[in-house]
């Protein structure tokens, strides 16, 4: 157990190293400094003049949200058509069948918005085409969308007073040229060495040693594998997502994905500090995230390596752990230290099943995403974190009597409604839509939807409630992870989570967008003894506190009723 | 809006072309170069390809070691875990119901030597591996069933126990099965 106790010590350990000169790089590139990937100006140039693209052109808010949402809209429509339509198209080795608009609709979006609930299995229910021109695709731009709203963030702060964010459009197309595609070409190609299949090749069928006749999926999953974790995206080329031992073949490359996931959500911590030339604000925004990661990862960590007590009843040996839902290859502590990281990054790849977990590791992973700002994801983390930031500097300027103050602009009434608004959102939509289900399914048990209600659970009493919530909380966090056991695939849950992923996605983008936008016309104010530092520990510790107090207030009853119930039956 | 949508659909052909088109191929032809071309790489046995290296399967004789429960019943062309909760009544009385059935197996086994990745489902259903102490478990009954002396399956079983630098250790089941089979001839 030591020694893999000290492999997830180095694989985070090894993530922060690689993470800080990657920062520096993403702050160079984004700043227009040189760098050794303008190699890469000439595609870029070509790519701008083809697309009528004026990269000189500055956005003000309004603009770079334009644009944002506009493009994000066009990819809306197309991958829904494809995936409509997925049967007649070629590239389907499989002979897979069409999603239903339902299915269609809420995959689309759900890649859209990087978050990657999966509603079907990737073996039966997408085709090649599908995987590689909607999945893959929109990983790619879902994620380059979401560094490309933080960079305009940053633009806003970098400015003593500024209308501009940048170019949405440049800012965009660099984030996939000189960050994303180098990184995942990198990744793709170890995983492939590894095992992960890469070609085209369908199904094969084989006859088994002892005899039986069995299939074996296969396809182009490698190159999709590395974008799944790079842009934190996490959704699976197959239907057990990284506990497939053809996506995730062996620890090595546990390690890799567990690594790749990471790097970049960490990397933009310390692209803030070097862009904004505010290096210790980043430390503190990276220390406060640590300490809440290591105040989930613990005692998951422990009750998972410690198995469950039921079994323990039973009498037989639990040396390595709570198997139930695990990879041999991977042990109880790499996935305990997945199953965490995958929800606070919003990642939501998974490789154990989080359904079978601890009710104790079910609640870390659900707190990980209803907080969802430790580290989080591709750019949206720190986007998160920014909206917290504005409450906590609200919340100090009422304690100590003056108009609260954020990077040298006034922050008043509609910055504090706007952030208040978007906190809130989320505890209204993860509430609001599980006690829907639940009246579903406590009232209407035999209503005609494709998976009745009364069948939705897998699992009775306070997990069958957690399952409900965890779906909802993973929607509104973009995660995309699940307590798979959920009979989702319905128009029930494909509806109300589409409409939940679409809110929380773009509601925390333009929310924080909109306030940089509106604080950064404002009259710069320099500082004074009697501005509030937000760069110190103390306020970092303010912050903390503050998303410990909102958290506690939204979602305490609910996880109540599901995995504290659950903990306190377990004993 | 009308700029917008131009750039928006001009600027998405461009990302279509260069993301699921380029890039994949690319990666397809970088797997060509791997010992398994990119299509998986397999197990054979005189010839005759028996399995994938990396995915699991059944077996239920009692000549040969067996791997973990599987929610999909080790066919490839799917995978899932159980997704059962711990608390799962109708779970623990299947987990009750594997170890009576092992015991039954297993004459001379009793139950404090099961490790419990032998009676819970894998995450993928597709588990190729069980613990060390999985397979030291099953050495008697294969052992007899297949009238070769305990020595020389224990021989086996320690020379398939593979552990990482910092992962678990873990046996290959299909690995140390095709080598029994060997054994035979």
């Amino acid at each position: 157990m030591t020694g893999e106790i000290t492999g997830v010590i180095l694989m985070f350990l090894i993530a922060v190293v690689l993470a800080y000169p990657l920062g520096k790089y993403i702050a160079k590139v984004f700043k227009g400094e040189r760098t050794f990937t303008d190699l890469m100006n000439p595609v870029e140039r070509f790519f701008y003049r083809i697309c009528g693209i004026n990269p000189g052109e500055g956005m003000n808010w309004k603009q770079f949200l334009k644009a944002m949402l506009t493009i994000n809209m066009l990819w809306l429509v197309y991958a829904f058509v494809l995936l409509v339509f997925q049967d007649k198209l070629p590239l389907n080795p499989d002979g897979n069948p069409a999603q239903t608009p339902d299915l269609a609709f809420n995959t689309a979006i759900s890649f859209l918005v990087n978050c990657d609930l999966q509603h079907y299995s990737g073996e039966s229910g997408v085709t090649y085409l599908t995987q590689l021109f909607v999945m893959n695709f929109l990983m790619f731009v879902s994620a380059a969308t979401g560094i490309a709203a933080l960079i305009g963030v940053l633009n806003g702060l970098r400015e003593k007073t500024t209308q501009n964010l940048g170019n949405f459009w440049v800012i965009f197309t660099k984030a996939i040229t000189r960050v994303l595609l180098p990184l995942c070409i990198i990744g793709a190609v170890l995983l492939a060495i590894n095992g992960t299949p890469a070609s085209y090749d369908g199904k094969d069928s084989i006859t088994t040693l002892q005899g039986d006749s069995v299939q074996v999926s296969r396809g182009p999953a490698a190159g999709m594998i590395a974008i799944k974790h790079i842009g934190t995206n996490g959704g699976g080329w197959f239907g057990a997502n990284s506990a497939h031992p053809l996506e995730n073949p062996n620890y090595f490359t546990n390690a890799l994905e567990m690594i790749m996931q990471m790097i970049i959500p960490i990397a933009m911590i310390f692209a803030l500090g070097f862009f904004l030339n505010k290096r210790k604000w980043s430390v503190v925004i990276f220390g406060v995230m640590t300490i809440g990661m290591l105040c989930l990862l613990i005692p998951t960590m422990v009750t998972e390596v410690n198995g469950n007590p039921a079994i323990a009843k039973m009498g037989i040996s639990q040396a390595t752990g709570a198997m139930e839902g695990k990879e041999v290859r991977f042990g109880p502590a790499a996935s305990a230290y997945w199953s965490i990281m995958t929800t606070i990054i919003s990642t939501g790849s998974v490789n154990s099943m989080h359904d079978s977990s601890m009710p104790v590791s079910g609640l870390m992973q659900m707190l990980g995403m209803m907080i969802n700002a430790f580290y989080g994801g591709c750019g949206v983390g720190i986007l998160n974190y920014l909206i917290y930031i504005i409450i906590a500097v609200f919340i100090s300027g009422l304690m100590v009597g003056r108009t609260p103050e954020f990077m040298g602009h006034k922050v008043e009434a509609r910055e504090v409604k706007i952030a208040a608004l978007v906190t809130l959102l989320s505890a209204f939509l993860v509430k609001a839509f599980t006690a829907l289900a639940a009246y579903m399914v406590a009232r209407h048990p035999e209503t005609g939807w494709a998976v009745q209600p009364g069948n939705w659970l897998n699992n009775p009493s306070y997990h069958g409630f957690s399952e409900m919530l965890y779906e909802n909380t993973s929607a509104n966090a973009n995660n995309g992870s699940g307590f798979e056991g959920l009979g989702d695939n319905n128009i029930f849950w494909n509806v109300t989570t589409g409409f939940v992923l679409v809110l929380a996605r773009f509601i925390p983008i333009i929310g924080p967008v909109a306030i940089i936008g509106l604080l950064a016309a404002k009259k710069f104010v320099p500082e004074s003894p009697g501005t509030l530092k937000t760069d110190s520990w103390t306020f970092g510790m303010m912050t903390f506190a503050v998303i410990i107090v909102i958290n506690a207030l939204s979602f305490f009853p609910a996880l109540a009723l599901g995995p504290i119930a659950e903990y306190f039956s377990l004993r | 809006m009308k700029k917008n949508l131009s750039i928006s659909a001009r600027l998405t052909l461009v990302m279509i072309l260069l993301l699921a088109v380029i890039y994949p191929l690319l990666i397809a032809a970088v797997g060509k170069l791997t010992p398994g071309k990119g299509k998986g790489e397999t197990i054979s046995v005189n010839g005759k390809v028996v399995g994938y290296e990396r995915i699991g399967q059944k077996f239920t004789a009692d000549i040969y070691f067996q791997g973990r429960p599987s929610a999909v019943d080790y066919n490839a062309a799917g995978s899932a875990g159980s997704n059962k909760g711990p608390s799962n009544p109708g779970y623990l009385q299947l987990v009750q119901n594997r170890i009576d059935s092992f015991l039954a197996h297993n004459p001379g086994v009793t139950k404090e030597q099961i490790p419990s990745d032998l009676v819970t489902a894998s995450g993928s259903g597709l588990d190729p591996h069980i613990s060390p102490d999985a397979a030291r478990i099953q050495i008697k009954r294969v052992a007899s069933s297949r009238g070769i002396s305990m020595q020389k399956v224990t021989e086996l079983v320690q020379a398939h126990i593979v552990q990482p630098v910092f992962g678990p250790a873990y046996v290959h089941v299909l690995k140390l099965n095709v080598a029994l089979d060997e054994i035979k001839h």
